[in-house]
């Protein structure tokens, strides 16, 4: 068997196949990188399992996830201003979280280096949106370079991290959702052997270090003069040419819709020259201009929002440049992942005797997604299934991120609106705000809690609101594969701290907090009914473990043992009360109308029980499958 | 060689990544160029999970282009029924391990359940060759994956991969008592 541990550490030349979110980690090793941060979050985690694949004691370098992305990014600024090469990454809007530091960091004097790893989510495969930190790199004088494929990942991460400590500046390494996930063989180089100290080399002299009011200017000066630096900088390919004929027709893009144009390009009917972008932010303006000055007509393939477009037109307008440009034409071009599909039918648009139209050639049933649900056991399922049958109907329901997040599908509608992590508090907060009338009802996470939940919690505190705080308690950060947190007893190096989340609420002067396991489902709808007719605050933590966790651990430690729920088809009356209202995917019909259980699914958690009124849920003792 | 484009689909849960990074690394172990790309999202919790295998020199993106799907393998018969629908070209090949995982809308009455004669009439009218699958003395559901690994490697549904490509694949991935359930249901294709 290869351990993923022992292939990152392997110190020769080899190939192996690895995933994109794998490839960053062997570049991290191999450029020496000595600190790395992190918050969970989709399509980034598996960064972060590639690590920790790696036990502790052999780790080159060391690893944390911080209580969200700005604590992340502080944690690796501090490092870097210590001399050492220092890495962070998360996900697409973990960066607005991260922004209040982040946007700093171009002035300071990242004396070891700092290399930041974005995770965009174009397609919103795993995210609220689908923002193009494009923006917020600009914003934040950031340079910004875009793989498309995982050896550019890795090659890529290694020339930034170089470049970053070379010119002592941040640099960002954009990827995206189907570069992270994206697998082929890689070809990997040896690296020199670091001693696993971290460097203290910190200096104010070094800087400065603080920006404030007037002391802005000169920082400012620097962070431009950077960029302009790395520019003309000849250390690092900003862009390619990519050309099988010369054509008088060229298109501009850069990752992964690049490999999707290169799909297109096989049953193109002329031959088109393709200008890659490594470098988006600041665009190599000398390739560009090159390119442009050499074609007639110049596509420029974008996915998600027009920054590049933008950029090149206004070139291309201040030098005179008579090339014709294309870029987005309708609202469609904005939105979406850039996927092969997607790329024949712009280019079909713009060149339609080039590239043909697509075409399905079947008739089809137009069918509906399967919708994520909660794992068989899930306690969230539980508690959604008491509270619904708690709350008056015209109640107001906030959610927020995390599993529980799914909470808002049917059958069970409990939250109406989610804006970002830990949100929930500070809008129950204006929507119940002069309201005497409508109960508001808020979720949260326990990992999201100390994410960025503490702040909301605390103003309803202060400012005297009244609404009702579920703590959806399950021990872990379930939704981006069980990362420890503040309140969970271990971190990325074993066993930590336990910070309880009832502690922290007592702490605030919170008079109502109640705790009970979500299975407890009868006594958890009397704890609900009441508390919204409460002033004030009110917090119920609403406990049970991850049974996806609790389920792998045991199958982990040789206990196979499940015995399945069975429907006693004599007490049933076919109500389905189990399939339309708690709703556990081990529930199937058959086509005469019949309940049965699916013991694929079945984890033998009896969390359904209590819900048939007619008693028909039984374990069959002594009949384990 | 023209590519060769593979697209699995199954319900969160069922095994999809262990089967397709076990395709991945037998086509590499055949000597072909390969890539492939997972769909996780929110997959793990019980929703459609797509893995999309790529062979071949001219195949660039991890992404299958439209309609150019040669071999799709489905762990479910609702899943496979939704391939079929949406991605399938005339002409492929479709294996489909008999399970039946519900979706809510068809556990809840409001739409009807997908069997194994909807699937193949389905599948004639479009010209999609259909091979069942199911092993019915399988103790472990969590093992269905090999079971259709065995049909597409004792079929050579795809082509220059044969046995020890699998078997080698499988070595990379797993170790101990796990490998050998696992190869067991893999080598009984040979008999």
């Amino acid at each position: 068997m290869k351990l993923l541990g022992e292939i990152l550490l392997r110190n020769e030349s080899f190939s192996e196949i690895v995933m994109g979110d794998t490839a960053v980690v062997r570049a991290m090793i191999e450029a020496g990188v000595k600190i790395v941060s992190s918050y969970p979050g989709s399509p980034t985690p598996e960064i972060a399992q590639a690590i920790q694949s790696i036990p502790v004691e052999k780790r080159p370098f060391y690893f944390e996830f911080s209580t969200n992305e700005k604590v992340a990014t502080e944690v690796a600024y501090g490092a870097s201003i210590q001399g050492n090469l220092s890495a962070v990454f998360f996900k697409s809007v973990g960066m607005n979280v991260a922004l209040d530091s982040l946007v700093q960091l171009s002035m300071m004097e990242l004396i070891g280096g700092m290399v930041i790893i974005l995770g965009d989510d174009p397609g919103a495969n795993s995210s609220q949106n689908e923002q193009d930190n494009r923006h917020l790199c600009r914003l934040s004088y950031l340079p910004v370079y875009e793989p498309a494929t995982v050896e550019e990942v890795y090659t890529m991460f290694k020339e930034a991290a170089s470049l970053s400590a070379e010119l002592k500046m941040p640099i960002a390494l954009r990827l995206t959702t189907h570069v992270c996930h994206a697998k082929e063989k890689v070809h990997f180089h040896p690296f020199d052997t670091q001693s696993g100290n971290l460097l203290q080399e910190f200096d104010p002299n070094h800087g400065p270090y603080i920006p404030i009011t007037s002391e802005v200017f000169p920082l400012k000066r620097k962070a431009l003069e950077k960029l302009h630096a790395l520019q003309t900088h000849p250390s690092i390919l900003s862009a390619k040419v990519v050309s099988s004929a010369p054509s008088k027709k060229g298109v501009i893009c850069s990752g992964l819709p690049y490999l999707s144009l290169k799909e297109c390009m096989q049953n193109a009917k002329e031959p088109i020259d393709i200008l890659k972008l490594h470098r988006v932010y600041p665009l190599p303006e000398k390739e560009i201009i090159d390119f442009l000055t050499h074609h007639e007509e110049v596509k420029i393939l974008e996915e998600l929002d027009d920054s590049i477009e933008k950029s090149i037109l206004a070139l291309a307008y201040s030098r005179d440049i008579k090339c014709k440009i294309t870029g987005k034409n309708s609202m469609e071009d904005w939105i979406g992942e850039y996927t092969p599909e997607k790329v024949q039918s712009l280019m079909h648009q713009t060149w339609p005797a080039c590239f043909d139209k697509v075409k399905d050639p079947l008739e089809r049933e137009n069918i509906k997604p399967r919708p994520p649900q909660m794992c068989p056991g899930c306690g969230h399922r539980s508690a959604f299934y008491a509270i619904k049958k708690a709350l008056p109907p015209d109640t107001i329901t906030v959610a927020d991120i995390g599993c529980h997040s799914l909470g808002f599908l049917s059958p069970y509608q409990m939250g109406q609106m989610l804006l970002s992590m830990g949100h929930c508090t500070g809008t129950a907060s204006g929507l119940s705000t002069g309201n005497d009338g409508r109960p508001v009802l808020a979720f949260i996470g326990d990992s999201t809690f100390f994410h960025a939940g503490l702040p909301g919690i605390i103003n309803a505190v202060y400012n005297q609101h009244c609404l009702t705080l579920v703590v959806m308690e399950n021990g872990t950060t379930a939704m981006t594969g069980h990362q420890g947190h503040p309140a969970s007893g271990e971190n990325t190096r074993g066993n930590a701290p336990k910070i309880p989340v009832r502690k922290v609420l007592e702490s605030f002067g919170i008079e109502s907090i109640q705790e009970i396991d979500t299975y407890r489902q009868q006594e958890l709808q009397e704890m609900v009914k009441k508390a919204i007719h409460e002033p004030g605050l009110k917090v119920i933590i609403a406990k049970h473990p991850c049974m996806l966790k609790f389920m792998r651990n045991k199958r982990r430690k040789g206990d196979v043992m499940i015995q399945p729920v069975e429907v006693d088809q004599d007490t049933c009356h076919q109500i389905y009360e189990c399939i339309e209202d708690f709703a556990c995917p081990t529930f199937q019909r058959t086509d005469d109308g019949k309940v049965v259980t699916q013991h694929d699914l079945c984890i033998g958690d009896q969390s359904c029980i209590s819900t048939c009124p007619t008693k028909a849920l039984k374990v069959k003792k002594g009949d384990p499958s | 060689m023209n590519n060769f484009n593979i697209y699995l689909i199954g319900v969160g849960g069922q095994g999809i990544g262990l089967l397709a990074e076990t395709i991945l690394r037998a086509i590499d172990y055949a000597g072909f160029p390969v890539k492939s790309v997972d769909t996780h999202g929110l997959a793990q919790r019980g929703g459609t999970v797509v893995s999309q295998i790529r062979m071949g020199e001219n195949a660039f993106s991890p992404l299958i282009p439209a309609f150019d799907t040669d071999l799709i393998l489905s762990l479910e018969i609702h899943e496979a029924y939704r391939a079929l629908m949406s991605i399938s070209k005339p002409g492929s090949t479709l294996v489909c391990y008999e399970a039946s995982w519900q979706p809510l809308s068809v556990r809840s009455g409001k739409e009807k359940r997908i069997d194994k004669e909807n699937l193949l009439m389905a599948a004639e009218k479009m010209k999609i060759k259909v091979l069942m699958v199911k092993d019915p003395k399988l103790g472990d559901s969590r093992m269905q994956n090999m079971v259709l690994l065995k049909k597409v490697a004792g079929e050579h549904l795809i082509p220059g991969v044969n046995q020890d490509h699998y078997i080698q694949a499988l070595e990379d991935l797993m170790k101990g008592s796990a490998l050998e359930a696992n190869k067991k249901i893999l080598l009984e294709a040979a008999n």
